[in-house]
C-alpha cells in the first residue's frame, strides 16, 4: 500500500465512530496492541522528549525501504504514533521524505500534532521526515 | 470559620466560564497556571484603549495625564495590597519571572561573588532555580537545596544547617505551584537575615490566596504576577525594600529610566522608573488595580475559606478513585491537587480530561527537580478558584472514572 492509501484507509477507520468515546477507545487499542520498542533503542538519541509524555523513534533500513519503530510511555501518543509508524514506515527514503500526512487533521486529531511542547509527536514526524532526507542524500551519494 | 460568597453571582461575573468545550460546559481547573479575568477587569482593558490611551510620564496632554494617572493610581493600590511602606517599591515587571531575573541580575551581580552562597527549594519553579544557576555560573557562587519530606514540606531544620555566614542570598517559594504546599516564610526570611542574608519570596501562587504584608514578612524582594491573580497577562510587579532597589544598578536600558542623557555617560532615573525601561504595559497596569479591587470586594480570608472547602471536598472525593494518590499532602495547603493515578500516563488523563470539558494541568508543572524527588514524571494537577463548585468536582470525578474504565 502506498502511504496515501494506508491513510485513507485509516481515515474510512475512524469514519465509524460517531462520538469521542469510541475514537480513543480505538487509539487507547491501537496502542496497547502496538509492539513496544526493545530496550536497547529506548537511547537518549532516539528520544523525542516533549514536556509531558517521552517518544522514542528508532530508524533503519532494510533493503532499501525505511523502517521506523517507536514507543511512548503514554498510551494514547503512543496510539498515535503506531498510526504516524503504520503510514510512514517500510516505504523508500525519497517517499517518506516528501510524504504529506494528512490524516491527523481529517480524523479530528490535527490539534495532537500541534502541542508540539506537550507530546513530541509533531516533533517525531519531522524527525521521520529527517530521516527520509538523510537516507535519501546517503542514497545518491553512495 | 465560613464565607459570605455568593458563588452563583460571582460566576456570572467571569464571562469565560459560559464557553462550551467538546460540546461540554467548560469546567476550569488550571487555576494554578492563570485565573479567569471578571467582567470588570476586561472593562477595564477595553475602556482604557477605548477612551485615554497615551503613552505615559512624558506628555502633557489630557490623554497622557489620564494615563499617567491611571497608571500611578496602580502601583498605589499594589502597594497597598501588599502593605509596602512606599509606592516606589513596588516595580511594574512583565511578571514574577521577570522579578527574579531582575533582582538575581542587578543585585546578584553587584553583591555576590566566588564562594558566595545561594538557597533555594526542592520545590521551586524552574523560574527560581534557573536565573540563579546562571548567576552562580557567571560568578563562581554555590546553589544550596532545602530538602523537603514525603509530604511536601521543606524541611527546617536542614534549612537552619545549610544558613552559614557564606549564605547570601536565600529565594523560595511562598506557595508551591505542584504541590499547594504553604511554606513557612516568615521564618525563612528571619532566620536568613539572622546570617546577614537578603531573601526574595517568588509569590507567584500565593498571591491570590494568601494576604501578604511585606513589612510583617520583612522580605527584601516580593515578586508575582497579576494573572495569576484574576488580572491580565503579562505583568507583574516585584517589590523590593527601598534602600536596597537604590543601592541596585539598572537591569535594562532604555527610555523612561534615565535623568540625563550624553554620549559620554548616562544619569540614571529615581525608583521606581530607574527599572521599568520603555513604555510599560500601561493597559495591562491599569487593570491590575481593578483584578485587586474584586478580589479585595470578595475579600481574601472568604475566598481562602471557600477555596479550602473546596480542596477538602475535593481530597474526600478523589478517594474513590481506585490507585490515585496525592502528590503533596502538606498540613498548610492552598487549593492544589496534585495526583498520579497507578498505571496511567498524566498525559492521557489531561486529554480524556479535555475530551469531557475539564481542563486541568498534567505534566512536570515546570518543577521537574520536584518531580525527580518524588520518582515521577509527572502529575495531575486541579486546582480550584473563588468560582469553581462543587458540582464541578464531581464531574472531575466522573470525568477520572470514565479515564480509568477506558484505560483500564
Amino acid at each position: 500500500m502506498t502511504i496515501n492509501e494506508t491513510q485513507d484507509e485509516l481515515i474510512s477507520d475512524f469514519e465509524l465512530f460517531d462520538d469521542w468515546e469510541s475514537k480513543y477507545e480505538f487509539i487507547i487499542d491501537l496502542g496497547k496492541q502496538f509492539p513496544p520498542l526493545e530496550e536497547q533503542y529506548k537511547t537518549e538519541d532516539n528520544i523525542i522528549k516533549g514536556c509531558q509524555s517521552r517518544v522514542w523513534l528508532n530508524a533503519y533500513m532494510d533493503g532499501g525501504l525505511l523502517k521506523f519503530e517507536a514507543d511512548s510511555d503514554a498510551i494514547i501518543v503512543r496510539g498515535l504514533v503506531s498510526m504516524l509508524v503504520k503510514v510512514l514506515s517500510g516505504h523508500t527514503p525519497e517517499e517518506i521524505a516528501k510524504a504529506d500526512v494528512y490524516f491527523m487533521e481529517k480524523v479530528g486529531l490535527h490539534q495532537h500534532l500541534a502541542q508540539t511542547r506537550s507530546n513530541g509527536l509533531a516533533a517525531m514526524l519531522k524527525q521521520m521526515k529527517a530521516y527520509g532526507f538523510a537516507y535519501q542524500a546517503k542514497s545518491v551519494n553512495a | 470559620m465560613s464565607h459570605n460568597l455568593d458563588i452563583a453571582s460571582i460566576r456570572n461575573d467571569f464571562p469565560i466560564l459560559n464557553e462550551v468545550v467538546n460540546g461540554k460546559q467548560l469546567v476550569y481547573f488550571d487555576n494554578a497556571a492563570t485565573t479567569q479575568k471578571p467582567r470588570l477587569v476586561l472593562d477595564a482593558l477595553a475602556g482604557y484603549y477605548e477612551h485615554y490611551n497615551a503613552n505615559i510620564h512624558r506628555g502633557i496632554h489630557h490623554l497622557a495625564e489620564k494615563a499617567t494617572s491611571a497608571f500611578e493610581l496602580s502601583r498605589k493600590r499594589l502597594q497597598a495590597f501588599l502593605n509596602a511602606a512606599h509606592s516606589e517599591e513596588i516595580i511594574f515587571t512583565y511578571g514574577t519571572t521577570d522579578g527574579i531575573n531582575l533582582v538575581a541580575s542587578s543585585y546578584g551581580r553587584k553583591f555576590l561573588k566566588e564562594g558566595d552562597e545561594v538557597i533555594i527549594s526542592t520545590m521551586e519553579h524552574h523560574s527560581n532555580i534557573v536565573p540563579w544557576q546562571m548567576l552562580c555560573e557567571e560568578k563562581g557562587c554555590i546553589l544550596k537545596v532545602i530538602p523537603i519530606n514525603d509530604e511536601g514540606e521543606l524541611l527546617m531544620d536542614e534549612y537552619e544547617k545549610l544558613l552559614t555566614e557564606r549564605t547570601k542570598f536565600v529565594s523560595v517559594v511562598h506557595v508551591s505551584n505542584a504541590l499547594g504546599t504553604i511554606n513557612p516564610i516568615k521564618e525563612i526570611i528571619a532566620k536568613a537575615h539572622a546570617v546577614g542574608a537578603k531573601v526574595l519570596i517568588d509569590g507567584a501562587q500565593a498571591s491570590s490566596h494568601i494576604e501578604i504584608d511585606v513589612q510583617d514578612l520583612d522580605c527584601d524582594f516580593y515578586s508575582l504576577s497579576l494573572h495569576k491573580i484574576y488580572g491580565p497577562t503579562g505583568m507583574g510587579i516585584l517589590y523590593g525594600k527601598r534602600d536596597l532597589l537604590n543601592e541596585m544598578p539598572p537591569y535594562r536600558g532604555g527610555g523612561e529610566m534615565i535623568k540625563e542623557v550624553t554620549f559620554a555617560k548616562t544619569t540614571y532615573n529615581e525608583l521606581p522608573y530607574k527599572f521599568e525601561a520603555g513604555t510599560p504595559n500601561i493597559a495591562d497596569v491599569v487593570a491590575a488595580k481593578f483584578a485587586l479591587d474584586y478580589v479585595d470586594a470578595l475579600g481574601k480570608p472568604n475566598i481562602a475559606t471557600y477555596e479550602n472547602e473546596l480542596l477538602a471536598y475535593a481530597t474526600e472525593a478523589v478517594k474513590e478513585i481506585e490507585g490515585l494518590r496525592i502528590i503533596g499532602q502538606a498540613k498548610e495547603k492552598v487549593s492544589v491537587l496534585s495526583f498520579v493515578i497507578d498505571g496511567i500516563h498524566h498525559q492521557d488523563i489531561g486529554v480524556l480530561l479535555d475530551q469531557q470539558g475539564i481542563a486541568v494541568r498534567t505534566g512536570h508543572h515546570c518543577t521537574q527537580p520536584l518531580m525527580n524527588r518524588f520518582n515521577i514524571t509527572g502529575t495531575s494537577r486541579a486546582s480550584f478558584a473563588v468560582y469553581n463548585t462543587t458540582e464541578e468536582i464531581d464531574k472531575l470525578i466522573q470525568g477520572l472514572h470514565k479515564v480509568k474504565r477506558m484505560l483500564g
